[in-house]
């Protein structure tokens, strides 16, 4: 195949059109509360972003294709086409505005998952060439490189490096048989690296054989993202493949939430057949390691703090406790925000639209949100699990001249945790 | 001309097998329609179970998330009014219980009519908020094309006449009923091919989000 | 006979005996029935005293008697009665004396005589079928309808069957049955519907067109208004029932002890435009509903087709549950043909997906 056309793309959203897409159509009674629950929507006042319009495309086809009413309208000439000049006017709708965070489908009174449907209608926007450029070549570095943000095995290994020269700890690469393997975000290498150290530190506590793998060190999965299957396959078989290849029991996602959802969730569907190991989120595995005394902390902090549930994780993954666990070990003044939890709402930057210049400025503008949530708080310190919402958390703070300082929740448990014998030495155990 | 007791004789008569007719048929269909298309196996390591989550759903999803109910308080009032007025009128009335009890075998008891009486009064008033929102309110406006608008005439009329018919403020009496009848025949004869569906397909659309949900653990 | 024509009702009346008292009543009786305000009373006396008795022929098609029946067994010896000493009834083939040759040239007389003046009655319905369902003296009566109307100054209908074709008419029709006004079309006809109408309505309507000499105001079913004017159920002393949701469910449960609404067990009153409830029958005792049975609506037209009986109103006349089934089994049908054409839609997607990859991202330019 050669070059995206409007006829692939009208495939594609046949192909993904199943009985829940078409129960959700059936049910919309056009009543516009799921605009209420789109930050698109709340902060821009812009009705074009009620979440439902998003799916004009995929709906017309679903009508035509798939409704004998829709067929009879069609012969008459009453129905409106899909061409490409509408899938270019939804890029914006598609793409830039919608973060899949999946809260409108949370408040639909009908019950329509319009993040599913999102995620869906992307796909048919991939092969008709209508994704937005930057997420398109995030998706071309991904595949060749091997991470969205380019970065090589080159550049772990030289964080690996430093990290071990500056705390003496080991950092497994490569170790066949292992227990666990981790894998990481492309920002976590970058700009996080304090992650894989916090790994390294609670592993060695709690005695986890781990390593990481250096043909499958990337989480993130930009297939997911843009919304084409065959990439995503093809991104997550190379995690799948090292995985097995090291013969390890359990793979742990990074706290990022998109890549939770690609490893966890989408994976096995897109390789059509379920894992040889298991998967399990980082927040999940410390929660265990803590509920069997594996690992201890100290000192909890009473600055005020909050936590920002990332959608994918918290909404769409159901690791709901684990992070209220955790905080409750390294903090005793932990204020909630309000509609925390499965009601947060998204930092704005998900579903691949951090990675998309044309939806900047829009990012920036519905960011309000968070900061309404933040301030409505009174924290001074904002914890979060995924690299990425915390990228944009600080963007959109730097945008509104606000000062919060922001931390993983990984790294806040390491910072707080009982190690037997620290490399300076000076810790008894017990 | 029709005299009105032929009207109701035509109307009571082969005019509602017909619609029944073509509304059991297009039910069907629809459904068939929708369930042809088929779900995936998930094959991922589920976190919870599908079915009792798909059930909560269904029930969960009838009450408003607070934050909505705040940002869109005319949207919520007037479709819950309007929804109890109708379903009050429709399933409590004696003389609809009389007909489902026909068609069943089975009926329940009704309540009086002074309070079904009111509640269709509700019925209209919460109908007649939900277009002027829909007029007004932009988020709605940009949604709503004519179907939303014929759905709406469609759902209007029954309760009007009923009530009309039921005051016996129309002369000769046979007419009104025999209006009210037709045009509870157009509701069900249109039924299956519009948005009025909703009624039937949120019951698979609230236990599709809340089994997928449920799968991950969450509770939608 | 003729002298008798030409005397006046007054004249007959004080002849036969009957006080100014007893007349006076009648006229008050018959005035309220007309819903004319007591003020008309000496109008209506004054105009019924100096009313002179005109012709009238009784043709009776096909029929039960009922209607006959009905008008004989008014209140006797009742003031009714006496409108047959002041209607001159040249020709009732059930009620006349003279028969075969004898009772047609009676009436073939009075039409004669009468010519453009007489009163026509019709009971009973018309065989369109096969003019032999139903002959009087060998005379078809379509042809008989036909040659009696001509002359007829106007037309009564008494009765459900000629007004509206009545029981022979009810499905599946096998003699072909119509109303009179189906055929007659150049005439006033006035409607006396009921399976049988009440016998002072019959009476009234008489009198009105004595007393006015015009047809009464009718409406769209040519009823006279008066009597037709308004629903059983709007003057059903069970109404009160019926408001507050209160029904009868058998016909000897609490609620049928207790006089609640007939509604659930068929009672058609809410449909249904007659003088029952204020008129009652057998001399004021009693009336359908208030014997505890509803209303079959025997004076609207097809009331034979209107659904069961015992069917609520509200019940349409079909079989619903048979067509649900059936609907539903067609639906089956239907439903795994259109599911086969999705099917068959999506898999031809699945099959020509074009596998994306990164140099399918972009529109070839
Ligand atoms: S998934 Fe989130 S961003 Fe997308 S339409 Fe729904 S609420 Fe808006
Ligand atoms: S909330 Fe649901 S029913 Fe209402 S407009 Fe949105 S998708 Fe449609
Ligand atoms: S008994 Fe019949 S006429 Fe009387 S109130 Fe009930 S339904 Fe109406």
């Amino acid at each position: 195949m050669t070059g995206a056309t409007l006829e692939r793309g009208i495939n594609a959203f046949k192909e993904q059109i199943n009985a829940p897409v078409a129960a959700f159509f059936s049910s919309c009674v056009s009543c516009g509360i799921c605009a209420e629950a789109c930050l698109f929507y709340t902060e821009t006042g812009d009705p074009k972003y009620t979440p439902i319009r998003k799916l004009e495309p995929l709906r017309r086809v679903w009508e035509q294709e798939y409704t004998l009413v829709g067929k009879i309208k069609r012969l008459l000439g009453f129905e409106k086409p899909v061409t490409d000049e509408l899938l270019e006017e939804w890029r914006e709708l598609l793409y830039d505005s919608c973060t899949l965070c999946g809260r409108c489908s949370m408040v639909c009174p009908v019950g329509n998952d319009i993040a599913y449907m999102v995620r869906r209608a992307r796909e048919g926007m991939v092969a008709s060439g209508n994704s937005p450029v930057d997420v398109q070549a995030a998706a071309v570095r991904a595949v060749t490189i091997g991470s969205p943000m380019g970065i090589k095995l080159k550049a772990l290994e030289t964080q690996i490096r430093n990290i071990e020269a500056d705390t003496g700890l080991t950092i497994p690469l490569d170790v066949e048989g292992a227990d666990y393997m981790a894998l990481l975000s492309s920002m976590e290498v970058i700009n996080f690296p304090e992650y894989i150290e916090s790994l390294a530190r609670i592993f060695k506590q709690a005695g986890i054989s781990w390593t990481l793998c250096s043909e499958a060190f990337e989480a993130t999965n930009t297939g997911i993202q843009i919304g084409s299957t065959d990439i995503a396959r093809e991104l997550v078989q190379r995690a799948v493949d090292g995985a097995e290849k090291l013969r390890v029991k359990y793979v742990i996602s990074p706290e990022c939430g998109h890549a939770y959802t690609a490893i966890r969730w989408d994976g096995p569907n897109l390789i059509g057949r379920p894992y040889k190991f298991r998967v399990v989120h980082i927040l999940e595995l410390l929660d265990e390691l803590r509920a069997n005394g594996r690992i201890k902390t100290r000192n909890p902090t009473n600055q005020c703090m909050t936590f920002h549930d990332p959608c994918s994780i918290v909404r769409k993954g159901g690791v709901l406790e684990s992070p209220r666990n955790l905080m409750a070990l390294v903090n005793s003044n932990f204020v909630e925000m309000p509609d925390h939890g499965k009601w947060n709402w998204c930092c704005g930057g998900g579903g691949g639209v951090s990675a998309n210049t044309d939806a900047e400025e829009l990012r920036t503008q519905v960011f309000r949100r968070k900061k309404l949530q933040l301030e409505a708080t009174g924290a001074t310190k904002l914890v979060t699990a995924c690299a990425n919402c915390r990228l944009v958390i600080e963007e959109g703070l730097e945008a509104y001249n606000m000062e919060l300082p922001i931390e993983g929740l990984t790294e806040l448990v390491a910072q707080h945790l009982i190690e037997d014998e620290i490399p300076s030495g000076t810790q008894d155990s017990s | 001309m029709i005299e009105p007791m032929d009207f109701l004789l035509w109307v009571r008569g082969s005019l509602f097998d017909v619609a029944v007719t073509v509304f059991v048929i297009g039910i069907i269909i629809r459904f068939f329609e929708i369930l042809s298309l088929g779900r995936s196996k998930d094959l991922a390591e589920a976190k919870g179970t599908e079915f009792v989550p798909g059930i909560k759903t269904i029930i969960t999803r009838t009450l408003p998330e607070q934050g909505t109910f705040k940002r869109q308080p005319l949207t919520i009032i007037a479709g819950y009014v309007f929804h109890v007025g109708l379903l009050v009128s429709l399933v409590l009335f004696i003389p609809h219980i009389e007909l489902f009890r026909q068609t069943f075998g089975f009926g329940w008891p009704g309540l009086p009519n002074p309070i079904v009486d009111a509640a269709a009064v509700l019925g209209i008033v919460g109908l007649l908020a939900a277009l002027w929102n829909r007029i007004t309110n932009p988020v709605m406006k940009i949604l709503t094309d004519n179907e939303d608008y014929l759905v709406w005439v469609l759902t209007f009329l029954p309760m009007i006449t009923g009530y009309l018919a039921y005051h016996r403020m129309v002369n000769p009496y046979p007419l009104i009923l025999g209006l009210h009848i037709l045009s509870i025949e157009l509701l069900m004869v249109f039924f299956p091919f519009t948005k009025l569906m909703h009624t039937f397909t949120l019951f698979l659309a609230r236990w599709y989000n809340g089994a997928m949900s449920g799968r991950r653990g969450v509770e939608s | 006979m003729t002298d008798r024509k030409a005397e006046t009702l007054g004249a007959i009346l004080r002849k036969n005996g009957v006080s100014r008292r007893g007349f006076l009543k009648f006229c008050t009786t018959t005035a309220s029935l007309m819903a004319l305000p007591p003020s008309w009373v000496p109008t209506l006396a004054l105009a019924l005293e100096q009313a002179r008795r005109p012709s009238v022929i009784w043709l009776s098609f096909q029929e039960c008697t009922g209607c006959t029946e009905s008008l004989t067994r008014s209140h006797s010896p009742s003031l009714e009665s006496l409108i047959f000493d002041y209607i001159s009834l040249d020709y009732h083939h059930t009620l006349q004396v003279a028969s075969g040759t004898a009772a047609e040239a009676a009436r073939e007389q009075a039409m004669h005589e009468n010519a453009g003046k007489y009163l026509l009655v019709v009971d009973g319905s018309i065989p369109l079928g096969n003019p032999g369902y139903s002959t009087i003296a060998g005379i078809s009566n379509l042809q008989m309808l036909k040659e009696t109307a001509k002359g007829a100054a106007a037309i009564v209908a008494v009765g459900n069957c000629a007004a509206f074709g009545g029981l022979p008419k009810a499905n599946p029709n096998p003699t072909g049955a119509v109303s009179v006004s189906d055929i007659i079309t150049d005439k006033p006809i006035i409607n006396v519907s009921g399976c049988p109408p009440i016998p002072v309505v019959i009476t009234g309507v008489l009198a009105h067109y004595l007393t006015f000499g015009k047809l009464p105001e009718l409406d769209q079913y040519n009823r006279p208004k008066v009597f037709f004017g308004t629903s059983i159920h709007d003057r059903c002393y069970r109404r009160p029932f019926y408001d507050k949701g209160l029904f009868a469910s058998t016909f000897d449960d609490e609620g049928a002890k207790k006089g609640w609404c007939l509604y659930k067990l068929g009672c058609k009153g809410p449909m249904t435009y007659n003088a029952c409830a204020t008129a009652k029958w057998n001399q004021g005792t009693s009336w359908p509903v208030e014997s505890g049975h509803g209303c079959l609506g025997c004076s609207e037209p097809d009331f034979w087709d209107a659904g069961g009986f015992y069917n609520a109103l509200s019940i349409p006349i079909g079989d619903v549950s048979r067509n649900t089934a059936y609907a539903g089994a067609a639906g089956l049908v239907l439903g795994a043909a259109a599911a086969g054409l999705n099917r068959k839609t999506k898999a031809e997607a699945v099959r020509n997906h074009g596998k994306v990859s990164i140099d399918d991202l972009e529109k070839p330019s």
